[in-house]
C-alpha cells in the first residue's frame, strides 16, 4: 500500500472555527482519516506524530514572539503549507489591533499590562514563510477544504474561485442590496466562496438581506476607493465605510488600502 | 541516592492539552506526597475583543464577538445581541425570542456531540481520539457525527451558515427563516432525539471516578424554561438575582502565580462551576419530558457533584435540545414578521448573560453618544470555570499519586476535559512572563 499524506493541523491566533470546519466535515471525517493520516491535529487527537508532514494546514495569525519562531518550525515540517481561513491568510479580526495602540489595548483589559507578551501587529503566515496555498474565509467553507485536501492526495493544484461576491449574487438571482436597498455592500471586492457554489447557494450575506462584509477576502485586483466614492456619493459616511472594509479580512492589501485612503481623505484620481 | 532525602520531586507537565478547544498547558510539582503546585496555563494569544469593540457600530457587534469563539459563536452573538437591546431600549417579540431559542438548540446539539463523541467519550473507552476509537466503536462514532450534523444545519437554516452565523442580528434575524425549510428538518430531529436517547445511554455505562465535590453551582435560572437565552443568575448557595447584579456579586481577578484571569464570587474569591452540571442541578425542574425521563434512566442520582457525569449531563441537554427543537419548529406556523425589530440607535448601557454550551456568558456595553460602542466587557465560560478547574485538579491528584507520570498526566487531562474548556473563547486569557530563574515552575520553561 502507498504511503498515506501526513496531515498535521496547526493552531495560532484565532477562534478555532477554521479547523472546527474539518470536523464539522461530518460526512467526510471518517473518510478523510482513513485516506490521510491525520498525525497532528490537537484539537481533534492526542496522539501526537513528529514531522515531516506532507501537508500543513495553519490556522490563525502570528501575534506573539513565540509563534513567530514557530511558524518557521511549521514552515521546515511540512512540504506543503495551506493557510485556512482569514485569520492565517490576512491576519484576521485580531489585526484591528494593527491601527491601534496595542499598549492601550493591554492597559483597558488588564490589571497586570506588565505581564502580557505579545506583538503590536498580527499577521498572515504569508508574511513571514512561503505559503504554498491560501483558503479563504472566516471560517473557511468546509467544501472548498475537502476539495483541498483531494487534490493534494491526488498531487492536484486545488481549484478555488477567483471571481467576486457579485457574481454569486447574480447566478442565483439575489437582488443587489447595494443598488435595491442603497446599503454600501463589499460584494463587488469580495472573492466568492462562502456558499456552496455548486448548489448555487453562493453568496449568503445578500441573500439574507445584508451587506457582505469581506469575510472572504478581497479579490486580487480590485478598485476599493472608487466604490467607497460610490458609496460616498450615495451619502454613507466615511467611518462607516472604513469600518465595512476594515473587518475580518481588513488587513489584507486591498482592503488595507481602501480603508487607509478613506480615513487620509484621499478621493480616488 | 542519599538516605536523609527530602521526599522525591516530581514535576509533569502536559505542554499541549488535546482535544480542548484553544490552547493550554498544565504545570504540577509534587514534593512527596504534598502537591506543591498546580497550574492550569492558558497560552492562547490575547486577541483584545475588548478593546477593539470599542468605537464599532452597534450592528457590527454580533457579527464581530461570534469571532471569539468558532464552536459557539451563537452564544456570542445571543449575548450581545440580547445585552444591547437592553442598552437601546428594545423590547424582540415572543417569536424572535423563541426563534432564537431555536438557534441555540443548534448550537447546543453540534457543540455538546463534538465534545461528547469525539472529545471527551474517548477518555473513558481508552482511545486517544473519536478518529481511533471509530475503528471499534463505527456505529456510535457515526450516530454522533450525524447528530451534530443536524444541530449544524437547524443553526445554518437560522443562522445562515453553521460556524459565524451571518443571519443573527440587533433586532432579530436580516431574514426569516422560511416554514417550509423548518419543518423539512422535522423527521431529522425526531431521529436526533431517538439518537440521543441513546447516547444518554451509552454515556451512563461508561466507568466513573469516584470524585464528588462540594460545588458552588452557577447558572442561570428561568422559572418556567430550561435556561437558554435568559434568566435570573442563580447559584446553589443561595444567589438568584437579576443579570444586572452579576458584577456584583462575581468579580475577574489576575493571580500571581497565573497567567489567566480568574472570574471569583464576591466577596470571598471562592471558585464555582459553570456548565451542564450546574444547570442539570439548578434547573431539571425545567427540563421537558423525554429528557427528564432521560436523566432519570440515566442512574444520576441529585445531587450532581461529580463532574465526570458531566458527559452524562451533556448527553440529557441534546435530549432536551432536540426535545425542545421539536416543540418550536412545530409551533412556527407562519414566517416571523417583522423579522427584525425596528430601532433608532442611541447612546445606553445594558449586560446580559445566555448559557453557552460550557456556561455562563455575560457580556456588558456601552454605546456612547456618537452612538459607538463605548465599552464591552465579556465574562467567557472557561473563565468562569478556570479557577474550579485548578481546585479540581489539586483535589483529583491526591487520588493519582501512586501512579507513574504518564497516567498522573493523562488522567489529569481527562478531568480538565470534563469541564470542555474552550480556551480560544477565553479573550482575555493572556501568557506570563516569568522570570524561569526566580521560579523554576514557570509554565514557560520548556
Ligand atoms: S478565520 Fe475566522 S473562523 Fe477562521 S479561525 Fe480566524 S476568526 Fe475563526
Ligand atoms: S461577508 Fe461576504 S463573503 Fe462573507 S459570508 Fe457574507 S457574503 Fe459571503
Amino acid at each position: 500500500m502507498a504511503e498515506k499524506l501526513r496531515l498535521a493541523v496547526f493552531k495560532f491566533a484565532s477562534c478555532d472555527g477554521c479547523q472546527l470546519s474539518l470536523l464539522d466535515c461530518e460526512d467526510e471525517l471518517l473518510a478523510i482519516a482513513d485516506a490521510v493520516e491525520i498525525a497532528f491535529f490537537l484539537e481533534a487527537r492526542s496522539q501526537q506524530l513528529a514531522g515531516p508532514y506532507d501537508v500543513g494546514l495553519v490556522e490563525g495569525s502570528i501575534t506573539t514572539e513565540h509563534d513567530l519562531a514557530r511558524i518557521q518550525e511549521v514552515r521546515k515540517s511540512c512540504k506543503t503549507l495551506v493557510t485556512i481561513g482569514a485569520c492565517a491568510t490576512t491576519g484576521g479580526i485580531q489585526a484591528l489591533r494593527n491601527w491601534a495602540n496595542v499598549d492601550e489595548f493591554i492597559q483597558q483589559v488588564y490589571a497586570h499590562p506588565e505581564y502580557i507578551a505579545t506583538l503590536k501587529t498580527s499577521t498572515p503566515a504569508s508574511q513571514h514563510v512561503k505559503v504554498d496555498f491560501e483558503l479563504h474565509g472566516c471560517p473557511i467553507s468546509k467544501l472548498q477544504l475537502v476539495e483541498t485536501l483531494s487534490a493534494l492526495v491526488r498531487g492536484k493544484k486545488p481549484q478555488t474561485p477567483s471571481h467576486s461576491v457579485c457574481v454569486e449574487c447574480k447566478k442565483r438571482g439575489t437582488v443587489c442590496v447595494a443598488v435595491a436597498q442603497g446599503i454600501p455592500c463589499l460584494g463587488p471586492l469580495t472573492q466568492a466562496g462562502c456558499g456552496d457554489l455548486h448548489m448555487n447557494r453562493g453568496a449568503i450575506c445578500p441573500a439574507c438581506n445584508r451587506e457582505c462584509f469581506g469575510c472572504f477576502g478581497p479579490q486580487e485586483q480590485v478598485n476599493g476607493q472608487s466604490l467607497m466614492n460610490h458609496y460616498q456619493e450615495q451619502g454613507a459616511k466615511p467611518l462607516h465605510l472604513v469600518q465595512l472594509s476594515r473587518s475580518f479580512t481588513g488587513y489584507a492589501p486591498p482592503f488595507r488600502a481602501t480603508s487607509e485612503a478613506l480615513e487620509s481623505g484621499e478621493e480616488a484620481p | 541516592m542519599n538516605a536523609d532525602s527530602q521526599p522525591e520531586e516530581r514535576t509533569i507537565e502536559v505542554k499541549a492539552i488535546s482535544r480542548v478547544e484553544g490552547e493550554g498547558k498544565l504545570y504540577v510539582k509534587l514534593q512527596g506526597e504534598s502537591i506543591e503546585q498546580v497550574q492550569l496555563s492558558i497560552y492562547e494569544p490575547p486577541r483584545f475583543f475588548e478593546s477593539f469593540l470599542r468605537g464599532r457600530q452597534v450592528h457590527e457587534v454580533p457579527d464581530i464577538t461570534a469571532r471569539i469563539c468558532g464552536i459557539c459563536p451563537v452564544a456570542y452573538q445571543m449575548s450581545s445581541c440580547h445585552a444591547l437591546e437592553k442598552a437601546l431600549g428594545i423590547a424582540i417579540s415572543p417569536e424572535i425570542r423563541l426563534l432564537r431559542r431555536l438557534l441555540y438548540c443548534g448550537e447546543w446539539i453540534e457543540s455538546h456531540c463534538l465534545h461528547i463523541y469525539l472529545l471527551h467519550a474517548p477518555d473513558f473507552l481508552g482511545y486517544e481520539s473519536g478518529i481511533s476509537m471509530a475503528v471499534d466503536h463505527r456505529e456510535a462514532v457515526e450516530r454522533g457525527l450525524a447528530m451534530k450534523k443536524i444541530g449544524n444545519q437547524l443553526v445554518e437554516i437560522l443562522g445562515g451558515r453553521a460556524v459565524h452565523p451571518i443571519n443573527v442580528t440587533v433586532g432579530g434575524f436580516y431574514r426569516a427563516p422560511s416554514v417550509r425549510d423548518l419543518k423539512a428538518l422535522l423527521p431529522r430531529l425526531e431521529w436526533g432525539l431517538e439518537a440521543a436517547l441513546e447516547t444518554v445511554r451509552w454515556v451512563s455505562r461508561f466507568e466513573f471516578p469516584d470524585f464528588p465535590v462540594p460545588y458552588e453551582l452557577v447558572s442561570l435560572k428561568h422559572p418556567d424554561e430550561y435556561p437558554l437565552s435568559d434568566g435570573n443568575v442563580f447559584s446553589s448557595a443561595g444567589l438568584d438575582v437579576p443579570v444586572e447584579e452579576y458584577e456584583t456579586h462575581f468579580q475577574e481577578t489576575q493571580l500571581p502565580h497565573s497567567t489567566a484571569l480568574y472570574s471569583a464570587r464576591t466577596p470571598g474569591d471562592a471558585f464555582y462551576l459553570a456548565g451542564p452540571l450546574a444547570r442539570l442541578n439548578n434547573c431539571y425542574e425545567q427540563l421537558l419530558p423525554t429528557s427528564k425521563r432521560a436523566l432519570e434512566e440515566s442512574g444520576l442520582r441529585f445531587p450532581l457533584t461529580n463532574n465526570f457525569h458531566s458527559i452524562v449531563a451533556r448527553a440529557v441537554e441534546v435530549v432536551f435540545a432536540f426535545e425542545e427543537a421539536i416543540r418550536i419548529v412545530h409551533s412556527y406556523q407562519a414566517e416571523l414578521t417583522p423579522s427584525r425589530i425596528p430601532y433608532e440607535i442611541r447612546q445606553g448601557e445594558g449586560c446580559h448573560a445566555t448559557e453557552a454550551p460550557r456556561g455562563l456568558l455575560y457580556h456588558r456595553y456601552r454605546i456612547g453618544e456618537d452612538p459607538l460602542i463605548a465599552e464591552a466587557k465579556i465574562v467567557p465560560p472557561t473563565a468562569q470555570n478556570q479557577g474550579q478547574i485548578e481546585a479540581d485538579l489539586r483535589e483529583y491528584l491526591r487520588q493519582l499519586l501512586s501512579l507513574d507520570d504518564a497516567a498522573i498526566a493523562q488522567k489529569s487531562e481527562h478531568m480538565i476535559r470534563n469541564y470542555d474548556p474552550c480556551i480560544s473563547c477565553a479573550t482575555h486569557f493572556l501568557q506570563l512572563t516569568v522570570d524561569r530563574g526566580q521560579d523554576p515552575a514557570s509554565p514557560k520553561s520548556e
